[in-house]
């Protein structure tokens, strides 16, 4: 009896020596601290890029070379996203068919607020972005909602940007698991390599921004969803960060995803979360 | 040489041609078989939601080929989009944990 409960217990032991082994510790390492991930995030570009003012990191290629910069602000004299911007304003102001506005879907009035996009929404456990806002508020108000990469969102959120310019970007984290990981999702989009080309995010925008890509200078990961909406001249009109994330998707040679889908809200969490602190500098122009 | 080497060269050489199978065109049965294979691989790709363009195109590439009855070029289109699937499947297996290399800390 004694010989056959020592043996039990030797296995026992042998058992949870063997389970303590086979399962991986949870190192800080693994632990989701988005706090720490914004601070490094900031200082490898700040530490790459020493010469480069803060604030400036939201201008994208701009803040990277000086001559595209001089060209830039000769063009800001007549912006090209004016045209989009004055539409934009006219068509918050329009009512909806039931007589309300888009001014009564949003915090103050809709003006001011870009800073807080996307939010993390604990009701429905999901990041909401401010193009998928505009569109629920369509849809509450009995409007069929906008296409997320066409003109008419890119005005919006283009006069939604603009009344915000300078206002420090101002993403929560809940203190929800669903939040964090949400964030830690799009952390992992941003920095998975994807499509025949086998690029990720990062590829072009944590490793070479700056560098050149055909004509292109790529711009700093940083900041970059601050300037958005953005007119792009190498697509003679105007772009919504939709349309950005769905295009990186393409020049990569990957099927992009539907727009807002769950994968691109969560980057788009990531990567507003990551900019705390620099100012909204939208609606942008670039090359 | 010797003789003797030379008959076995020889002997050797016909054996190695008798081996070898006798070229033919593809038929609709081969192109209907490789396309299938491919579109399970693309299925595959597309559920991981890491589809590649280049699947999607010589996928449709060889439809167009088989739909207009050249099954050579069909099934070489099959095959090299079931191949391109197969490596974004690939891909998207091994950037499950590849990803934290990259990853600013």
């Amino acid at each position: 009896m004694k010989a056959s409960i020592s043996l039990l217990r030797g296995s026992l032991g042998a058992a949870l020596v063997a389970f303590a082994l086979a399962v991986p510790s949870v190192s800080a390492a693994d632990k989701v601290d988005p706090a720490a991930d914004a601070k490094a995030f900031q200082k490898f570009f700040f530490k790459k890029f020493p010469d480069v003012k803060h604030d400036d990191f939201v201008n994208g290629p701009y803040s990277m070379n000086e001559d595209m910069k001089r060209q830039w602000q000769e063009k800001e004299e007549f912006p090209p996203y004016e045209f989009s911007l004055d539409a934009g304003k006219e068509m918050f102001a329009t009512p909806f068919k039931n007589g309300k506005t888009y001014a009564d879907c949003f915090p103050n009035g809709g003006i001011g607020i870009r800073q807080n996009y996307p939010y993390f929404d604990t009701k429905e456990g999901k990041v909401v972005t401010l193009e998928l806002a505009l569109n629920r508020c369509r849809e509450a108000n009995g409007e069929a909602p906008y296409s997320y990469v066409k003109d008419e969102m890119a005005s919006l959120t283009a006069y939604m940007a603009f009344t915000s310019r300078g206002k420090p970007m101002d993403i929560k984290i809940p203190d929800d698991p669903r939040a964090l990981e949400a964030f830690e999702n799009g952390k992992r989009y941003f920095y998975t390599r994807r499509g025949q080309l086998n690029f990720s995010c990062a590829s072009c925008h944590v490793q070479s921004p700056g560098e050149r890509i055909r004509a292109e200078i790529l711009a700093p990961a940083l900041g970059i969803l601050n300037a958005m909406p953005i007119y792009r001249s190498e697509w003679s009109g105007m772009g919504t960060i939709s349309r950005r994330f769905i295009t990186c998707n393409s020049q990569t040679r990957a099927v992009p995803l539907e727009p807002q889908a769950d994968e691109y809200r969560d980057v788009e969490y990531f990567l507003s979360y990551v900019a705390n602190g620099l100012p909204i500098s939208g609606p942008g122009a670039r090359p | 040489m010797s003789a003797a080497m030379q008959r076995s060269l020889v002997l050797a050489m016909l054996l190695l041609s008798s081996l070898a199978p006798p070229a033919r065109a593809a038929n609709e049965a081969d192109y209907k078989a490789a396309y299938a294979a491919a579109e399970v691989a693309s299925k595959e790709a597309s559920g991981m939601r890491n589809q590649w363009t280049t699947t999607v195109s010589t996928l449709a590439a060889a439809k167009k080929a088989g739909d207009g009855g050249d099954f050579d070029g069909a099934v070489a289109a099959a095959k090299e989009a079931e191949a391109l699937a197969k490596a974004s499947i690939v891909q998207a297996t091994s950037e499950k944990e590849a990803w934290k290399a990259m990853e600013i800390r």
